[in-house]
């Protein structure tokens, strides 16, 4: 509890210090927004001492940071953006927890397990049906039902985490197996996810996705089997598709020529790198001060470029920490996966980490032209809801795992439910 | 699968080490080379994000402010005055910068000067913007705007004693309004009309322009004769309609043909241009350049205002093959070039004993609550001339108006000076020129008219007709005289 009172500290002097920046005035708000955000993350925390006590305790505390901070540079770079944000915060709170009362045991999930492949597979070609599908800015990733658009493919990574976990843990053996023609079965699902994540990215135009997609699958695979090889095919399949997409799409030529030189097209479609490029400058070390710098000059500042806008006004003391929560996060993760006894536990809370890793790595890596920008969501801090649910649900089945984990390594060691609540 | 699991958190934790190391590239290594790229306008956006201070006149006129808006930059520079006071504030704009009062009190106006903060500001909400103070009234800018008219020219008014700039209008003038606004294609549009302009409304011709000083410039060759060779004051030049100049077989005539001649207060008191230009030859270059630069020719003046011209008086070597250039230059013809601030400086400084006093626009700079947190220092720029040689050029000076040329600047009740100047342009064209002070005696302001190219060479666009009644008006306004 300690840790989540600190985090809720941290977001609303860091709020205060926005609205301070920006207007030069203690905001008048200042006082029910700690008292809101004390009540999420502190009924999410009780959620979790009730429904998952053993769980690893540094998981929640960073999340909340993260978004916390992600929220207040929302709200400083478009309030109206913020309003929405803290519901779909308030949303993806709840889901979090229903996701710990309804998932009792993560084991359970590998019943459902091609139930999750439907359902990720329809989630992900859900934008593609016409009537619900919705382009936004050039990406057909968007469904719109009555009033409310999201994306599901942010819900789709979850579900097919969970297919991929289940679904390789029965076949691993196989998988691994030492004969040829077991190797070639193999080949089946790695055609098909790679076939899946090239329509992604020809269908919706959505790049970062579709790479998000094959390295879960590959890693996963990978971790499931040990065998060098399917790294190497993945690798080689990855190449094939990245030389055919940038052959085939103007739009992916476009991504790489602005990515190597985006300061000849400082005014057209290097523009947003070069503004980021200007906005972490100016940060420099210690940034302008929250409220202070103009990151309203990049464009999608509050969505992909959120890290650009956390460079400028809190420099680079900023970025990394960000870094440095995903780095504790990350590690949390794995160490969940590396704790866990079940195979089947064990891949997923690896994946689900992997999923958090690599679209940090994308996004930040495409925002400061380590690699060509694919637009993806910077997770808990960006601008999004479907982002905001998908990932506190990802939270949420990693807390499970670990609690379980926890759980029965004491109940083993004949640890009674009570003294593990008071110790935690 | 844990070894597996162990490689991919080295493999992840390299990932986020490049991340690192990218990150202290863009913002260590590079940091000051991105922050101050052409590109990045937020150096600019910072400022303009601020608040801003208010730009007032002595009387109390708001010249600029900030005033709230719903959008990007959150305020928006209004100049309620519009093109009274455009040369003087200048202009706050995102896509050309700052401009005037705009540029040089920047810091003050955006509250960054250490003045303006303190340290308990961190815990308060206080607004740390200064409030910059005009010299000039809004008063006597109107008499100056208002008396010029729509003709093309210039009125500078300062108070001889401490340099403080009373009035500076130039006419034409733009409204600074649409420069500020926040639509970059408005701006744009307004801009480059504004260039486009044949009138050049955005030049503050008091300030920025060079004008040959005719007549006028002969205040500074009277000068050179008292300070610097003294017997010459006392000679008397013949009677001439026209002057001989040697090397050459061109003569130089007198205005209209007329026939003058005498010593040095009679050569001033009718503008005797053939006197003058012998008296310049007799004294010799050397003599006369050197009093043109003790008056501040050839330096820029120290007005806080950007890019103020430097008045030309050309170099002693110039004239050593060139005699007729140099009796030209002793009546301010050839390439003696003035602006009409530097002609007001001459001015000024025979009024104040011979000292020219550095010229200043702003007064003082308030802080939000209204406290002053900086008055102007007046400062001494030159010493021109002795005191009792400035007191003898005052009262040939004072005939000029009694009984000379200048006749028309002259104010009931109080004693003025004044030289009057008519300078041949291109074609058939004078620029009418006067420069005057007063009271004669312990002046409180000095002024520099100027009224561009007026058509013809006759007796009507002389500066006595033309120019000296914009300076009476002017001088009235400032004395207080009806």
């Amino acid at each position: 509890m300690g840790l989540v009172v600190l985090a809720v500290l941290c977001t609303g002097a860091l709020y205060t210090l926005a609205a301070l920046g920006k207007s030069a005035s203690v905001p008048a708000n200042v006082g029910p927004f700690l008292l809101i955000i004390l009540g999420l993350f502190g009924s999410a925390h009780a959620a979790v001492r009730i429904l998952a006590p053993a769980a690893d305790p540094t998981l929640l505390p960073l999340v909340a940071v993260l978004n916390g901070m992600g929220y207040v540079f929302i709200a400083r770079l478009d309030p109206d953006l913020a309003g929405l944000q803290a519901v779909w915060t308030g949303l993806g709170v709840g889901a979090f927890v229903a996701t710990l009362l309804v998932v009792r045991r993560v084991r359970d999930l590998e019943r459902y397990r091609y139930s999750f492949a439907l359902l990720g597979v329809g989630l992900l070609l859900m934008p593609l049906l016409p009537g619900v599908g919705r382009n936004i800015r050039g990406a057909r990733l968007w469904v719109k039902l009555g009033t409310i658009t999201f994306q599901p493919g942010e819900l789709a990574k979850v579900a097919l985490a969970i297919f991929f976990a289940s679904y390789l843990v029965e076949k691993r053996e196989l998988l691994a197996g030492a004969t040829v023609a077991a190797r070639g079965r193999a080949f089946g699902p790695i055609i098909l996810a790679w076939g899946g994540s090239l329509l992604v990215m020809t269908a919706e135009k959505d790049l970062g996705s579709s790479l998000l997609f094959f390295a879960l699958f590959i890693s996963m695979l990978w971790m499931a089997t040990g065998q060098g090889i399917y790294l190497g095919l993945g690798f080689g399949l990855f190449t094939a598709g990245a030389v055919f997409a940038y052959g085939a799409f103007s739009h992916v030529q476009v991504r790489v020529q602005t990515w190597i030189d985006p300061w000849s097209r400082a005014d057209g479609q290097g523009y947003q790198l070069v503004q980021a490029a200007y906005a972490f400058g100016s940060g420099g070390f210690a940034g302008t001060g929250p409220g202070l710098g103009s990151p309203g000059k990049i464009p999608a500042a509050t969505t992909d470029f959120i890290f650009a806008a956390i460079g400028e006004e809190l420099g680079l003391l900023g970025t990394s920490a960000v870094l440095v929560m995903f780095v504790l996060i990350v590690g949390a993760g794995l160490r969940i996966a590396l704790r866990a006894e079940q195979p089947f536990e064990k891949l997923l809370a690896a994946g689900l980490t992997v999923i958090i890793a690599v679209q940090t790595f994308v996004i930040i890596g495409g925002v400061t032209r380590v690699m060509p920008l694919t637009g993806v969501t910077l997770p808990f801090i960006s601008y999004g809801g479907s982002s905001l649910v998908a990932n506190y649900i990802l939270l949420a089945l990693l807390l499970r795992i670990s609690h379980d984990t926890a759980e029965r390594s004491w109940r083993s060691a004949g640890v009674a439910d009570e003294t593990v609540r008071s110790t935690v | 699968m844990d070894r597996q699991i162990r490689k991919v958190v080295i493999v992840l934790m390299v990932m986020f080490f490049i991340l690192f190391a990218k990150l202290n590239d863009l913002q260590v290594v590079r940091a000051d080379k991105l922050a101050t790229a052409p590109g990045n306008t937020r150096a600019i956006t910072r400022d303009f994000n601020r608040e801003r201070g208010v730009i007032q006149t002595a009387d109390g006129a708001i010249v600029a402010q900030s005033l709230p808006v719903d959008d990007e930059f959150e305020r928006l520079r209004t100049y309620p005055e519009g093109a009274l006071f455009a040369h003087i504030s200048g202009y706050f704009s995102f896509t050309y910068g700052t401009e005037g009062v705009e540029r040089t009190y920047n810091k003050d106006l955006a509250g960054r000067t250490a003045a303006l903060s303190k340290p308990t500001d961190i815990l308060s909400d206080r607004t740390r913007t200064g409030t910059v103070v005009l010299t000039l009234t809004k008063s006597l800018q109107q008499v100056a705007k208002d008396a010029l008219g729509n003709r093309t020219g210039a009125v500078v008014a300062l108070n001889p004693t401490d340099g403080a700039v009373l009035a500076m209008w130039s006419n034409p003038s733009f409204d600074p309004n649409p420069l500020a606004v926040h639509d970059q294609k408005a701006v744009q549009s307004s801009y480059t009309s504004l260039t486009a302009d044949a009138g050049k409304p955005m030049l503050p011709r008091a300030f920025r322009r060079s004008y040959a000083p005719g007549s006028t410039f002969k205040v500074v060759t009277a000068a050179a004769a008292l300070e610097r060779r003294p017997e010459l004051a006392m000679k008397a030049y013949p009677s001439l309609r026209q002057l001989d100049l040697p090397q050459t077989t061109t003569d130089l005539p007198n205005f209209g043909g007329s026939s003058c001649g005498g010593t040095l207060p009679d050569l001033l008191r009718v503008s005797c241009n053939t006197g003058f230009a012998q008296l310049g030859l007799d004294m010799g270059a050397e003599s006369l350049a050197g009093e043109a630069d003790d008056f501040g020719f050839n330096q820029k003046p120290p007005l806080d205002l950007p890019a103020t011209a430097t008045s030309t008086f050309p170099g002693v070597d110039t004239f050593r093959q060139d005699q007729p250039a140099l009796a030209k230059s002793a009546i301010g013809q050839q390439d003696v070039a003035a602006t009409p601030l530097q002609m007001a400086l001459v001015a000024a400084g025979v009024g104040n004993g011979g000292v020219i006093m550095k010229p200043h626009v702003m007064a003082e700079v308030r802080d939000s609550e209204g406290g002053v947190v900086r008055t102007y220092q007046p400062e001494q720029w030159l010493k021109a001339m002795e005191p009792q040689n400035a007191a003898a050029l005052r009262d040939m000076m004072i005939t000029v108006v009694n009984n000379g040329t200048a006749s028309r600047a002259a104010v009931p009740g109080v004693q003025v000076a004044a030289k009057t100047g008519t300078a041949q342009t291109v074609g058939d064209n004078s620029h009418a020129w006067l420069l005057a002070f007063a009271p004669a005696v312990q002046p409180t302001v000095a002024v520099a008219v100027i009224v561009e190219s007026q058509p013809g060479l006759g007796d009507t666009v002389t500066g006595g007709r033309i120019a000296a009644p914009i300076a009476q008006a002017v001088l009235k306004a400032a004395l207080g005289t009806p």
